[in-house]
């Protein structure tokens, strides 16, 4: 259903022209997103987990068509995402939600309003009574009261305006939904439902899902298949399960050592070592080397190429 | 006790009349102690630290009970004596880290202000403290970046710093409203490891606000569980994690998504919490509540012993019962 290659976006971050002239500074160029390739068929969930910064909520825009691509290229059933998004139809089909629940809902509309909005904009429930029928439907599905439609988003907590942006997302019977750290912001409970609830509208509806997540638990629930972000590629590409089972590349195994979890109590975790990189000035070579245990002078110099789902040479030269 | 909170209430008139968004929060914490606060969102958590540290929002206010910081009333003291308090005796990291930190000051000014004002310190012994906080907080190159302004850091570091701001005069209390919901994993742990070492050395009482029960479990010596404005259970860590004697905490560990395995479906507790506006009489979690019995409906249990912990809950006012 979904088709990215070598899809990228950079930013100019430089100072304006004549600031920077004057300084004799070159452009800045941050490459948000650097060369992915990923399918998602009809009716499954890939999931993409990293470090904050590595790119994961630039390709969600990307993939929604919320920003144009530098390079490369999104398909939507085929077609060139640019050219499907100028169809109402196939806008309807997509839908995001966003990480932040504070940026993303309009304060001064009330939340029926809000959660209505899709259902207006693609006339899909002409009918007044049954448009308030189906957004006390959409409340109710993600735990929030019918009666909650009357109030503004800041008489709501954190979590709680989560969940109005979900029962938006909804509201237009999307096909296909990105989600971009749905449940970062809400507790295990309302997690739990949510997980549920999604997983749920997969089996009914054949939902598509890119879901976006730094809760390897989490991910680990929901996912067919599972991309490991850094410095805006993907470096390991695996099925769910076997991702867990057997992860290959060095960086997803620092990743799962520093999970914090409840059998854990009293005992410390080991933190991947040093800092995510700039993606201005990125690394040379595997931009993962100056963290990885296992970096030698070709890791220094050469970018591993992806190659059986794992880009890194130490697992390519058998000496991971 | 550091820290005792007895029988706090705190009200928000509004147009619709009073909604009470805390009734009877009662607990205390050791110097050296870190105190865990979880539940569901909107349960009352940040409105308890908010309490705490005098900076409720208006028109919230506190409606009754007390704050005793070292056996000293706090929760009416002026504007001016509790700011005073803030900074120096508490230290407060909230959930959005960006209101925190002035724009127009690098870091490092913010620092040594703060570490100034309460600390006799002078220039240089202040500059190089502010790099070693930065440091702590896994800052790298503090020295470099210390005369940076925070929009030159990412929102994971600005929200390091803003911890470093509110460890920096060395307060007995730190406040923490889910300090490390930001973060990554690798950061977190970081923070964590920072907050266990200064509860542990300097005998700094925490109060650690975060839905995250992985970082609960690593870091909190006890637990309280929150529900529509109360506690509804407190006891050590361990026992809340692995013994809950409160259904609703059974209902709230056992949705915890596994790291080990896929489940096709996750434990749920369905229904949500109530409204303030709409609280049920007797126990407030009665309509969601596997165990409901007559009595939850129209007596409210305040916390009672129940096996290791304290709840609030019916089911262990019955000698031998449990949940
Ligand atoms: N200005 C306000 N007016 C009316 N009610 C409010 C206001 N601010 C907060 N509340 C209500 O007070 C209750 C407690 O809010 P609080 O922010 O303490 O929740 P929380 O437990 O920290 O939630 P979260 O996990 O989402 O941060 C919630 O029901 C919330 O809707
Ligand atoms: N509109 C933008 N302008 C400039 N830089 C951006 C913009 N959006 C994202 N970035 C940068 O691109 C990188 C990837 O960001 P993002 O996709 O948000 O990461 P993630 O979601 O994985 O945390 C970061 O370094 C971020 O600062
Ligand atoms: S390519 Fe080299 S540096 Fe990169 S992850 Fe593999 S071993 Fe480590
Ligand atoms: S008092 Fe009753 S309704 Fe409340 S938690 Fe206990 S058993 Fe459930
Ligand atoms: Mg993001
Ligand atoms: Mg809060």
């Amino acid at each position: 259903m979904i088709e990215a290659r070598e899809l990228t976006r950079y930013f100019d971050v430089s100072k304006p022209w004549l600031q920077r002239t004057l300084a004799g500074e070159p452009r800045r160029i941050l490459r948000a997103v650097d060369g992915i390739t990923f399918d998602i068929p009809k009716g499954t969930t890939l999931s993409l987990v990293g470090e904050s910064g590595c790119g994961k909520s630039t390709v969600a825009r990307l993939v929604v068509g919320l920003y144009p691509p530098t390079a490369g290229q999104v398909r939507f059933e085929g077609k060139d995402l640019a050219a499907a998004r100028a169809q109402p139809e196939m806008r309807r089909r997509m839908q995001m939600i966003f990480q932040d629940p504070y940026a993303s809902l309009n304060p001064r509309w009330r939340v029926h309003d809000i959660v209505a909005e899709p259902i207006r904009a693609f006339n899909l429930v002409p009918d007044p009574a049954q448009q308030r029928e189906r957004v006390a439907e959409l409340l109710r599905q993600v735990g929030l009261s019918p009666l909650d439609g009357g109030k503004y988003p800041h008489e709501f907590s954190g979590g709680q305006r989560q969940r109005i942006s979900i029962a938006r997302a909804l509201s237009s019977n999307p096909e296909f939904l990105v989600c971009d750290e749905p449940t970062s912001a809400l507790d295990v409970s309302v997690q739990a439902q949510i997980l549920n609830l999604m997983k749920q509208l997969q089996r009914d509806l054949g939902l598509t899902f890119l879901f976006i997540s730094h809760n390897l638990a989490v991910v680990r629930q929901v996912s067919d298949r599972i991309g490991v972000m850094y410095l805006g590629r993907i470096v390991e590409l695996a099925e769910s399960e076997s991702l867990f089972t057997r992860p290959r590349h060095p960086y997803t195994r620092a990743l799962m050592e520093a999970i914090p979890d409840l059998e854990m109590t009293g005992r410390s975790r080991t933190p991947v070592g040093g800092e995510v990189p700039s993606p201005i000035s990125p690394p040379s070579g595997c931009a993962f080397h100056p963290r990885c245990p296992l970096a030698n002078d070709r890791c220094r110099a050469e970018a591993p190429a992806m190659l059986d789902g794992v880009a890194c040479h130490a697992v390519q030269e058998g000496r991971d | 006790m550091l820290l005792e909170v007895k029988d706090l209430r705190v009200e928000f008139p509004t147009r619709r009349g009073v909604l009470t968004a805390l009734n009877g929060v009662s607990f205390s914490i050791a110097p050296g102690e870190v105190l865990g606060v979880v539940g569901e969102s909107g349960a009352g958590k940040s409105m308890t630290g908010a309490a705490i540290i005098g900076l409720l929002e208006p028109p919230g206010r506190i409606a009754g009970g007390e704050i005793r910081l070292e056996g000293r009333r706090i929760d009416n003291l002026p504007l001016a004596e509790m700011r005073k308090i803030r900074g120096k005796r508490i230290g407060a990291i909230f959930q959005d880290p960006l209101t925190t930190l002035n724009p127009l000051y690098t870091v490092g000014r913010q620092l040594v202000e703060t570490m100034q004002a309460h600390l006799p310190l002078s220039d240089a012994e202040a500059r190089q403290r502010a790099i070693g906080w930065l440091e702590q907080v896994g800052i790298p190159a503090a020295a470099q970046r210390i005369d940076a302004y925070p929009h030159q850091f990412s929102g994971g570091m600005r929200q390091r710093v803003v911890i470093a701001l509110a460890l920096c005069a060395e307060p007995q209390l730190v406040v923490a409203d889910e300090p490390t919901t930001a973060l990554d994993v690798s950061i977190q742990a970081q923070i964590i490891a920072l907050l266990k070492r200064l509860a542990r050395e300097q005998r700094t009482a925490i109060m650690l606000v975060t839905h995250d029960m992985g970082v609960i479990a690593e870091t909190a010596d006890r637990v309280a569980v929150m529900y529509a404005g109360r506690i509804i259970e407190i006891g050590p860590v361990r026992d809340v994690v692995r013994h809950a004697q409160h259904p609703y905490t059974a209902g709230l560990m056992a949705s915890i998504p596994p790291l080990d395995r896929k489940v096709e479906r996750l434990a749920q507790i369905d229904g949500s919490m109530p409204r303030l506006n709409a609280i049920p009489p007797g126990c407030p979690f009665s309509p969601r509540c596997p165990h409901v019995f007559e009595r939850c409906r129209v007596a409210r249990p305040e916390l009672m012993p129940a096996g290791a912990t304290d709840a609030a809950c019916w089911l262990h006012d019955q000698p031998g019962a449990s949940a």
